[in-house]
């Protein structure tokens, strides 16, 4: 997708004036962020610095203090009733939840289940696929994520960077509509780090929506449409990557790449 | 040529005490095998005496009883025990600390006395007399059970608080429900910790059971003692009780030890799941 179409898009995220504190410490102060069908936008910044808490806002792991996110046209997460919002149920999060894919820094696969059933239990069980339908799938997806031949094998098996990319392939066999990504090779030992990103390089090649929280700044400068850096709790500064990596504007910005290099 | 005998070094502190522990037990034998006041021909005659095996039958009911209603109560608590409700979470926490806080002797007796201060029990315009309903049997089944649901609710807790954090999170993020995250995702794995324990609890509710001879609720001992009440072969019959207990409690750590074997045979499970497994048991074998 050029980039002229995908400013034109529709949005899939809108995130308004989020707040989240954990007691008195503000977390989040204020995050806006829109992101349209097929962009990927990469979240940068020190650790503390909110970025993991806001994505996790977004598919409500979290919960907010104030504010609100929009997926798809859906409020996340709450019910509006007059000026109230009412938290939903844990079956109605659920179901808002299956269009929205995520992967983690720990890859958290199912660890008594084979890489077969972690990729198409979801599925059968939430999408009411035929057990046929999801093991060809599940099959397909493996093959894109370069595993071929591993369905039979327990995560305990794997490599770090062999178990996120059954990760990433679990969360697309749910057909999401956006995919959100927690560090996905913060865990990872340096020489599986590129297999990681490659798998996700394809996924944004493919038009998917990406949301991806990474220190990776090759990966950001290389494959994102946009970069957001976050600090304290709120967005210091957003644009382009050739912009914002390459050509800060604001000071702590600056301080933060120095760090990085 | 060369090569000389190595001899390992001999520990006579050791030697000596076995030689005290073999004279020792050898004496007992003696004493016991010759004692005039045991009378041998008996045993086998009451090994298989049909009041004896009727009270096995009732025994092993009781076990069997006790332990699925304490699993399921258990679950229940342990889950009531891990929500954020503080009047689910009050509830379990006062539960536990009452039922493993007294001794089980007398939950028994007072469950078996409960008609003295409730007489009769009403439903509408139903009124059924206490000792129609709680009979020595219910008495003594749900003594066994409501403890034991104390035990069972920290040992399935344990389990559950085992699993990864970030397998519930995973689930809940694949748009799994709670009720499918916890059937499907959390209980599978936290059944790999709470298996051995609850091994451990079964063989020890089988001697446990005999507790309820006290309201004579006509298990094993309560068999055994009621024919020696008659003929006042009391060793005798107190013999063979520990025989059967003994039959039972070895079939019943066979069975525990097969499991066991299997679930470390399959290890689809990464080894430090597996390592808080057997801490687990460990730390169940001191309070169980």
């Amino acid at each position: 997708m050029s980039d002229r179409s995908k400013q034109s898009a529709s949005v899939v995220v809108e995130a308004i004036d989020v707040h989240k504190s954990f007691g008195t410490l503000d977390v989040l102060k204020g995050i806006n962020l829109t992101v349209r069908k097929g962009e990927v936008v990469c979240l940068l910044g020190p650790s503390g610095s909110g970025k993991s808490t806001f994505l996790r806002c977004i598919n409500h792991l979290e919960t907010m203090t104030s504010g609100r996110i929009v997926v798809d046209g859906q409020l996340i997460g709450y019910h509006e009733r007059g000026d109230e919002l009412l938290e939903m149920s844990g079956k109605e999060l659920a179901v808002q939840r299956r269009d929205i894919g995520m992967v983690f820094q720990r890859f958290n696969l199912f660890a008594h289940q084979d890489v077969l059933t972690n990729i198409s239990q979801a599925p059968i069980l939430n999408r009411g696929k035929s057990r046929d339908q999801a093991v060809a799938r599940a099959k397909q997806l493996m093959k894109m994520v370069d595993l071929e031949g591993r369905e039979g094998a327990y995560p305990y098996q794997l490599s770090g960077g062999q178990q996120q990319r059954v990760a990433i392939a679990r969360a697309l066999a749910m057909e999401p509509k956006l995919m959100l990504f927690d560090e996905p090779t913060s865990a990872l030992d340096p020489e599986l780090v590129g297999e990681v990103l490659s798998v996700m390089r394809k996924l944004a090649d493919e038009g998917m929506t990406m949301i991806v929280v990474t220190h990776e700044m090759s990966f950001a400068r290389d494959v994102a449409d946009r970069v957001v850096f976050m600090d304290q709790g709120v967005v210091v500064e957003e644009g382009t990557a050739r912009d914002v990596i390459d050509n800060p504007q604001q000071e702590r910005t600056r301080a933060f790449l120095r760090r990085m290099h | 040529m060369n090569a000389k005998k190595i001899v390992p070094a001999k520990n006579w502190g050791q030697r000596a005490i076995a030689v005290v522990l073999i004279a020792i037990v050898a004496l007992l034998i003696y004493m016991v095998a010759t004692s005039r006041h045991i009378s041998w021909s008996t045993i086998p005659q009451y090994i298989f005496d049909e009041t004896i095996l009727d009270g096995i039958r009732l025994t092993i009911l009781f076990t069997v009883l006790s332990m699925v209603i304490s699993i399921v109560a258990g679950a229940i608590l342990a889950t009531m025990r891990l929500s954020s409700n503080p009047v689910l979470l009050g509830f379990s926490s006062l539960y536990i600390w009452f039922f493993r806080g007294t001794p089980l002797l007398v939950q028994i007796i007072f469950w078996f006395n409960i008609q003295l201060f409730i007489p009769s029990i009403d439903i509408g315009i139903f009124q059924i007399d206490t000792n129609v309903i709680v009979t020595a049997f219910v008495a003594a089944l749900l003594a066994l059970s409501l403890n034991e649901a104390a035990y069972m609710a920290e040992i399935i807790r344990g389990g559950l608080l085992a699993v990864d954090g970030g397998q519930g999170e995973a689930a809940k993020a694949l748009g799994y429900t709670p009720a499918q995250a916890m059937l499907r995702i959390i209980f599978p794995q936290a059944l790999r910790v709470i298996i051995p324990p609850i091994g451990n609890q079964t063989i020890s509710m089988l001697k446990t059971t005999s507790l309820v001879s006290v309201v004579a609720a006509q298990d094993l001992l309560t068999r055994a003692q009621n024919i020696y009440a008659r003929n006042f072969l009391i060793i005798e019959l107190l013999i063979v009780a520990s025989i059967w207990y003994l039959v039972m409690t070895t079939i019943a750590s066979c069975i525990q030890y097969a499991i066991e074997q299997r679930l470390g045979r399959s290890a689809k499970q990464p080894p430090a799941v597996w390592k808080a497994a057997l801490r687990l048991m460990r730390a169940e074998g001191r309070n169980g």
